[in-house]
């Protein structure tokens, strides 16, 4: 495509009636492999690409997307994007900014990082691993995705910015039996890297006995308790808890338009004092990072609660703009053919004081979650759920028989306030996150230290 | 590509058009294939466009024109299988997808049950299932139609407060499937869709809820009017919740909550669950799992309905069955690839169940409230807590306390909990107020007893 053609369709974003008009052109590929029954028996790969056009005009917004970046259908999208401000004169594009960002990972293609054997003999060296593990485990499912997308932003604002995002992830889940009695373990990481890091079989075996130790262990599980109760959260992906519990609720989007639990409360105390989090998308490697968002704005560490007092939300654009302010980096979407929306980065609590060995001591009965499935949050009235996929009867201060898993339930604002230590032991997840929103899914990451809320209600089946 | 000002209106009323198109597309790749030296191959194309429009607190908000194709290729050489798709139908691009799939196809291990379905099992004349019913709506008219919805909404109560928009949206599909033993299927279907999401408040603070109506055919689309004050009677309805007490009570499934709670079980007796080893229903086929009167059925052919279809993914005619009939497992739910790794023939359900109805002893659903008594009725849930290795289920739910057989109060932060083998068993009335706007299609239901967990 060449410049004269591209300036002209640029022309036809730029109007006094639309705030901001942009071009988002995205090259994606994806390539798997899975193994079931200790043969690799599918693979697939996929290619997509095309640009996805938007016009921006106050709160009013006009999308369209072409699959087709040569032809007339670019013109059409933009057509059909601009319709959305009924009258405006064309104005001059403003000059060209080149977006400068300090890259947050290497720019290659992870998917050629591996010879397709290798990536083959991965998975039947992990399947080998987990069933010489343990004589219990009876089905292995090993599966290794990479993924290679290249993105090219321009908008009226003169915002110029391309990337190109590499992202692997190598999952493993392991059935185990015993006496008729069957569950299921699974563990798995990844991030923004090429194959190397996961093909180290130190990782890749590691994920295996994961898999395997969290199966083993629900095998022995009694059923989970039922009621309130205080519950100690381990560190890592327990973190899902804050994305969440307030990660949601600090989206701009919801903000702008009053729908949020935590809406007109910068400022105000949402969280016990102990609590900082924040959003960090520059972060190296991490499944969650970007060095430019979907908008060509470069990421950072945004502080969205300090010391318990509300600090800021996340922005894209659109909302920034409406609430006068910049856009955090947080501008994210599915790929061109979704709208963006301000999205989650590396959402994290910074680490506290407490030794965790403390704070299980600290408890006389409650629960240890160490590991969780996923979450869910309604953001409007502020409740959210979290499902343990590990966890602990804690009695008389120290950690004892497994409990089968059950769900988390409470309000992000006053579970917040309930959070009475945090330890000194953060960790982010080994990434494998992704964040669903009005339909799309983003790669993300979280991360916590451990921390003990006082009361939260625990959805077992037994009622003391 | 369309835009606003007419052309629009010709694309999304014409994707019938499409579908010679797609047919041929899928007959040169089905030869790509050949030449590269696939002894089977499998296609799938899909074309889709639309419109949808949201309007928010009165406004215009948005204005969205989709248009997709996807193309997706299964390669076989002999016992081996690769998989490829690409949005892009350039022939150098179906050229390079089948050739990614063919390097697949190089290194993956043989196994001795993939391959086509029977040839034998393809439909030779495919039913006119009645599904493409286009929409003349242009961007202005849907406009008009969600202010009406929207403002219905904000009009029934002075509570609601806020708003997270009303939509109105318009799609058109085209699915094209064929296969090297020389079956090609097509059908073209419309979709078309009115919502509304509201906000009400009181000094107890927020609430959000939503109604949404969708049919083939706009004429069978609820007024869009009447949306917008069911999403406002629901969101107003659910104001000052309370928690209510930990313990064992009876709990009634509205029917949208019905339908993913019949939902697990399909997926327990679903093959991949079995041949995997991986559904707390294992074996189950000749067994009784639930309730000795509760049906769950499909009708692949019904007209003019969300879920029909008539064939599978695998090409295979699809065809009405039970597949738990009176509490017994008669069917499991197969494809060709998991019929071969249980012994078993395919039931033409690669891709899922079409229109499957739950079926069994019926009540009004005031009686089934009455017959409750006390207990809870649950009108959301969340989260992911079902085990489908275990049947451990644990949700968050939100909804109404029933005392003396009527709504006492709403309800909201707890969760129910319990075991699905046992849930199934406990069925003991279904409502008479089916939800047919999905792919299960299934009335309020009765749970004799779970476990909430609330103070």
């Amino acid at each position: 495509m060449d410049d004269a053609r591209l300036d002209r369709l640029m022309g036809r974003l730029s109007s006094n009636a639309i705030d901001l008009g942009e071009l988002f052109f995205q090259h994606h590929r994806v390539e798997s492999w899975s193994l079931e029954d200790g043969i690799v028996k599918d693979g697939s790969f996929s290619v997509d690409r095309g640009v996805g056009v938007r016009a921006v005009s106050g709160e009013k917004t006009g999308f369209a997307y072409a699959e087709d970046i040569q032809l007339s259908g670019l013109e059409n999208a933009t057509e059909a994007a601009r319709s959305i401000a009924r009258q405006g004169q064309e104005r001059q594009v403003r000059a060209w900014q080149p977006v400068v960002a300090e890259p947050r990972y290497v720019p290659e293609d992870p998917i050629a990082s591996l010879s397709d054997t290798e990536k083959v003999t991965l998975l039947r060296a992990v399947d080998e691993e987990a069933r010489h593990l343990d004589p219990r485990v009876k089905e292995v499912n090993v599966r290794l995705t990479a993924s290679h997308e290249t993105i090219l932003v321009m908008a009226t604002d003169g915002a110029l910015a391309g990337d190109v995002r590499p992202l692997v992830r190598l999952d493993v889940s392991v059935i185990v039996e015993q006496a008729g009695r069957r569950e299921r373990g699974s563990a798995g990481g990844g991030g923004r890297h090429d194959l190397s890091v996961v093909a180290d079989r130190m990782f890749a075996f590691e994920l295996a006995r994961e898999a395997v130790r969290m199966a083993l262990i629900n095998l022995e599980a009694d059923p989970a308790p039922a009621g309130p109760m205080t519950v100690v959260l381990g560190s890592g992906w327990p973190g899902v808890l804050l994305h969440e519990a307030v990660g949601h609720g600090l989206e701009g989007d919801f903000n702008r338009k009053g729908s949020s639990a935590f809406s007109n409360r910068v400022g105000e105390q949402v969280a016990s004092r102990l609590c900082t989090v924040v959003d960090d998308g520059s972060l190296a490697d991490r499944r969650g990072s970007l060095t430019v968002d979907d908008e060509g704005t470069p990421t950072g560490e945004t502080v969205l609660i300090e010391n318990g007092i509300l600090k800021g939300y996340m922005q894209d654009k659109l909302n920034a703009r409406l609430m006068n302010t910049q856009s955090s980096g947080n501008g994210r979407r599915q790929g061109y053919a979704h709208p963006t929306l301000p999205r989650m980065t590396n959402t994290f609590m910074r680490a506290g004081d407490h030794d965790p060995a403390e704070i299980i001591a600290s408890v006389r009965r409650g629960i240890f979650a160490a590991n969780f499935g996923g979450g869910q949050v309604d953001i409007t009235s502020g409740r959210f759920v979290f499902s343990a996929t590990e966890a602990y009867l804690i009695e008389d201060g120290k950690v004892t028989r497994p409990i089968r898993g059950a769900t988390l339930i409470g309000n992000g604002p006053e579970v917040m306030n309930r959070i009475s230590m945090v330890g000194n032991d953060l960790q982010l997840d080994h990434g494998v996150g992704v964040c669903g929103k009005e339909g799309q899914s983003v790669p993300v990451g979280v991360g916590q230290p451990t921390l003990k809320i006082d009361e939260v209600t625990v959805g077992g089946t037994q009622t003391s | 590509m369309g835009t606003a000002n007419g052309d629009m209106d010709k694309d999304i009323t014409d994707i019938r058009g499409s579908e010679a198109e797609l047919q041929n597309l899928v007959e040169d790749i089905l030869s790509e294939a050949r030449r590269q030296g696939a002894s089977g191959a499998e296609v799938s194309a899909s074309a889709d466009a639309g419109l949808s429009v949201a309007v928010r607190r009165g406004e215009l908000e948005t204005v969205e024109f989709n248009q997709d194709r996807g193309f997706g290729i299964t390669l076989y050489f002999g016992q081996r299988k690769g998989s490829a798709s690409t949005s892009d139908s350039s022939l150098p691009a179906i050229r390079e997808t089948v050739q990614a799939a063919a390097n697949i196809a190089r290194h993956t291990q043989e196994d001795p049950c993939n391959g086509l379905a029977d040839a034998k099992l393809m439909p030779e004349t495919l039913p006119d299932l009645d599904l493409y019913h286009p929409w003349l709506l242009d961007p202005a008219a849907a406009e008009v139609m969600a202010l009406a919805c929207e403002g219905a909404g904000f009009a029934h109560d002075g509570r609601v407060v806020n708003s997270e928009g009303a939509q109105v949206s318009s799609q058109q599909s085209c699915r094209v499937y064929g296969n090297s033993h020389g079956f090609i299927g097509s059908y073209s279907a419309t979709r078309h869709g009115v919502s509304c999401v509201l906000i009400a408040e009181d000094e107890n603070g927020m609430q959000r809820d939503y109604w949404y109506t969708t049919a083939r055919d706009p004429a069978g689309l609820e007024d869009a009017e009447h949306v917008g004050t069911e999403a406002a009677r629901r969101t107003v309805d659910r104001l000052s919740p309370q928690k209510v007490k930990t313990g064992r009570f009876p709990v009634v499934f509205a029917p949208n909550m019905a339908t993913g709670l019949m939902g697990h079980l399909l997926g327990a007796i679903s093959g991949g669950a079995q041949y995997r080893k991986s559904s707390f229903l294992l074996d189950s086929r000749g067994s009784s799992v639930a309730a000795d009167h509760l049906t769950l059925a499909e009708q692949p052919h019904l007209r003019n309905s969300i879920g029909a279809a008539a064939f599978d993914g695998d090409g295979v005619a699809t065809c009405a069955k039970a597949f738990v009939e009176r509490g017994t497992v008669i069917n499991y739910v197969l494809s060709s690839y998991s019929g071969r790794r249980l012994d078993m023939p395919t039931t033409g359900n690669a891709g899922g169940v079409f229109n499957l109805t739950v079926s069994g002893r019926t009540l009004p659903r005031d009686e089934l409230l009455r017959t409750m008594g006390r207990g809870l009725y649950v009108t959301e849930l969340m989260g992911q807590g079902v085990n489908g290795v275990t049947g451990d289920y644990s949700r968050g739910a939100s909804g109404f306390w029933i005392e003396n057989g009527a709504i006492a109060y709403p309800v909201d932060e707890i969760t129910i909990a319990g075991n699905l083998k046992e849930i199934y068993r406990d069925v003991q009335y279904l409502g008479d107020d089916l939800d047919t706007r999905g792919n299960i299609r299934a009335p309020s239901i009765l749970v004799g007893s779970m476990t909430l967990a609330g103070t």
